[in-house]
């Protein structure tokens, strides 16, 4: 296992020609959804103009449920694979990290769709409400990632959590999808039903898609390598503790 | 020494300190019993009605009606405190530190410690079950009692299981103990809503019948299973503490 | 000798809460050899201790106990080695016997072990049947020594053991890590009783900073 991270190549930034291409590509799709989100594409029949708020809403869902899938992948990868590198980790925890935020974006959305359409802010309807359970376990996964100890220490632990956290998401679907088929009313409250998407719609929705994809990647990109350069820091902290505690006069631990 | 071995081991001391100490029995019983009769001051129970198929009137209190959802409710609160009491144990003399060095088996000591904390939860569930049909005027049909004790056996597992796990995990750290809470219940929201309502069938509450429960049962069983494996397969890497 | 140390650290940095316990430890120590720690408060005796139990990481350098890594081969090393640290491991409301016995079997020893472990210790006979609970420090630390003793470990690890017990206590301990030295073990002790316990070891070694400065014997 290595014991330190590489040495920073001598860029200061997390920016790279790669990032600096996804990142434009992210703008224009972002600006083609506000064209085609709030211009181009018609209102629906129903609902009126608040079914603009799905081209954001289901897109931030789709981006975290990946997002959570990428943190699985790495943690695995992390956890099997012979070098146990500690990239994986922070492409887990940062992924962890875009996911909770888009996961805390699609439940305000949803929140804020729901008030205008149906009267209430929420629904204890099934795609909701496992949202929200997910959305409190990775707080819990990343409150665990801050709990200090060496690098190893963090990317082990978090692996194991985040692998934990896959067997919790089919038990939840599950177990909520049953519980709100009980309740006649399982489609009231769900965002995105009862609304039927037409073409240019389902466009603008393709579009958001693609959009919040390239912003994902955009911010994995640059949070995982500046985790990584967190990571230098302490390291280079670490020698430099060492190289103290051995010309101190008189040693003195916590 | 077999994996078995040790756990059985491990299970019988926990047990054993249980019934030297008494702790469960002097202060989280109580707590729970406490817990319901808080839930009867905050619940209104003022009656609610309606008109079921054959169109015959009928009356029930709120009480009766949430009771089952009250007392799996009181069972994760008094579960919180439970673990850790588990690991204080552990940790007042530096006792979990000696387990690793001892290397002992972490898988074996997950089981242990899983089952000495299932058998307590255990009889605690069955003093709520208790307590609700004392105080919420809950009637347990004849046949429902075999989907009942199913139920609390295949929850409790699942509960236990989650407890140890993370509560392993808490323990290592001093001062986060507050965690366990943050991490715990999202990951038993299943059990909860399972068991609640494999609970509501086996004593027919709102009109709910028999055979819908032992779906929930299933549920429960994959729970226990799944947490009972991946729970082993993780401990080990959970209970290093942090340096 | 041209056998293999038991404990062989070179370099080994050892990291607590961010600040370095150990800043780079040099130290090798043969089969059978008693060796005594000594060194301030907070020079790194009990970091050194909990390093070779396999406890505390290595963060930097390298270290093998008992010919086994400790950069990935820890869960090997961990039953071969006991340690007595400042915390007794006993479980309060158990009594010696059950502590003792407990200890014992998670190992494998047998009740013929356990007991011979348990009289060696004097904690035997009326003792036995009390809650730990209800000791004395000393009586504590005689059972925590008990456990240690039911481990037959090859590598002894003691950190302080002397403080807490009576005359005939330290007496004891000498003998038992005398016999466990005699029966093929190695023990390396961090002490403030630098009389006693230098009279007892092979080779006094000096930490200092989280550094290790050999002295001879």
């Amino acid at each position: 296992m290595s014991q330190t991270t590489p040495p920073p190549t001598r860029k200061l930034g997390t920016g790279t020609r790669a990032t600096r291409a996804i990142g434009v590509a992210a703008v224009v799709m972002l600006g083609w959804l506000l064209a085609f989100g709030l211009g181009f594409s018609p209102a629906d029949r129903n609902q009126e103009e608040y079914v603009r708020i799905l081209y954001v809403h289901v897109p931030t869902a789709w981006l975290a449920y990946l997002a959570f899938g990428v943190t699985a992948l790495c943690s695995a990868l992390y956890l099997f694979t012979k070098k146990h590198s500690l990239g994986f980790d922070r492409f887990a925890g940062a992924s962890a990290e875009i996911g909770v935020v888009f996961m805390a974006l699609t439940l305000v959305t949803g929140m804020l769709w729901g008030r205008p359409t149906w009267g209430h802010y929420w629904a204890w309807d099934a795609r909701l409400t496992t949202t929200a359970l997910l959305f409190v376990t990775y707080v819990g996964y990343l409150a665990v990632r801050g709990l200090g100890g060496s690098h190893h220490q963090r990317a082990k632990r978090s692996a194991v959590l985040g692998l934990l956290a896959v067997i919790e998401i089919p038990l939840v679907r599950w177990s909520v999808k049953w519980w709100r088929s009980l309740h006649q009313d399982a489609s009231v409250g769900e965002p995105g039903s009862g609304v039927e998407l037409d073409g240019l719609m389902l466009f603008s929705l393709f579009v958001g898609v693609i959009a919040f994809t390239l912003l994902y990647v955009w911010l994995l990109l640059h949070r995982s390598r500046a985790l990584a350069m967190e990571d230098v820091l302490d390291d280079v902290g670490l020698d430099a503790a060492v190289a103290a505690r051995r010309n101190e006069t008189v040693g003195v631990a916590p | 020494m077999s994996r078995f071995q040790v756990a059985r081991l491990v299970a019988v001391k926990d047990l054993r300190v249980e019934r030297r100490s008494k702790v469960v029995t002097n202060q989280i019983l109580p707590f729970a019993g406490a817990t319901m009769v808080m839930f009867a001051f905050a619940l209104d129970s003022k009656g609610v009605s309606g008109v079921d198929e054959d169109g015959q009137r009928w009356t029930t209190d709120v009480l009766a009606l949430v009771a089952p959802g009250l007392v799996w409710l009181a069972t994760l609160f008094s579960l919180l405190i439970l673990v850790g009491r588990a690991f204080a144990v552990e940790s007042e003399d530096g006792a979990l530190d000696a387990l690793r060095v001892a290397g002992v088996d972490p898988a074996a000591i997950f089981w242990g410690k899983s089952a000495a904390l299932a058998v307590q939860l255990f009889l605690l569930e069955l003093v709520l079950v208790v307590a609700a049909v004392l105080l919420y005027n809950v009637d347990v049909p004849l046949g429902g009692v075999a989907l009942l004790g199913v139920t609390l056996v295949a929850a409790t597992f699942g509960l236990a299981f989650v407890g140890t796990l993370y509560g392993g995990l808490a323990a290592g750290f001093t001062g986060r103990e507050s965690l366990l809470p943050l991490l715990v219940l999202p990951v038993v929201a299943p059990v909860l809503i399972g068991a609640t309502r494999a609970v509501e069938s086996a004593l027919g509450t709102g009109g709910v019948a028999l055979a819908e429960g032992w779906p929930w049962v299933g549920l429960l069983a994959v729970f226990a299973i799944a947490f009972g494996v991946g729970g082993a397969l993780a401990f080990g890497p959970l209970i290093e503490e942090a340096t | 000798m041209s056998e293999q140390p038991v404990i062989d650290l070179r370099e080994a940095v050892a990291v607590l809460g961010g600040f370095p316990v150990l800043a780079g430890a040099t130290l090798a120590v043969q089969l059978g050899e008693i060796v005594l720690l000594r060194g301030p408060n907070g020079a790194g005796k009990t970091s050194l201790l909990r390093l070779c139990a396999g406890l505390l990481p290595l963060a930097r350098g390298s270290g093998q106990v008992l010919g086994l890594d400790l950069d990935g081969e820890i869960e090997l090393i961990r039953p071969r080695v006991g340690l007595l640290g400042h915390r007794n491991g006993l479980y309060a409301d158990l009594t010696v016997a059950e502590n003792v016995r407990f200890w014992g079997t998670t190992v494998g020893a047998s009740a013929d072990e356990i007991d011979a472990a348990m009289d060696r210790l004097g904690v035997s006979g009326r003792l036995a049947d009390v809650p730990v609970r209800r000791l004395s420090a000393g009586q504590k630390r005689r059972t925590a020594l008990a456990c240690l003793v039911a481990r037959r470990a090859e590598l002894w690890l003691l950190d302080e053991p002397h403080a807490g017990l009576d005359a005939a206590g330290r007496d004891e301990l000498d003998g038992v890590l005398h016999q466990a030295v005699a029966s093929g073990a190695t023990v390396m002790l961090a002490s403030h009783e630098l009389e006693r316990a230098g009279a007892l070891a092979h080779r006094t070694v000096d930490i200092v900073n989280g550094t290790v400065v050999e002295d001879a014997a």
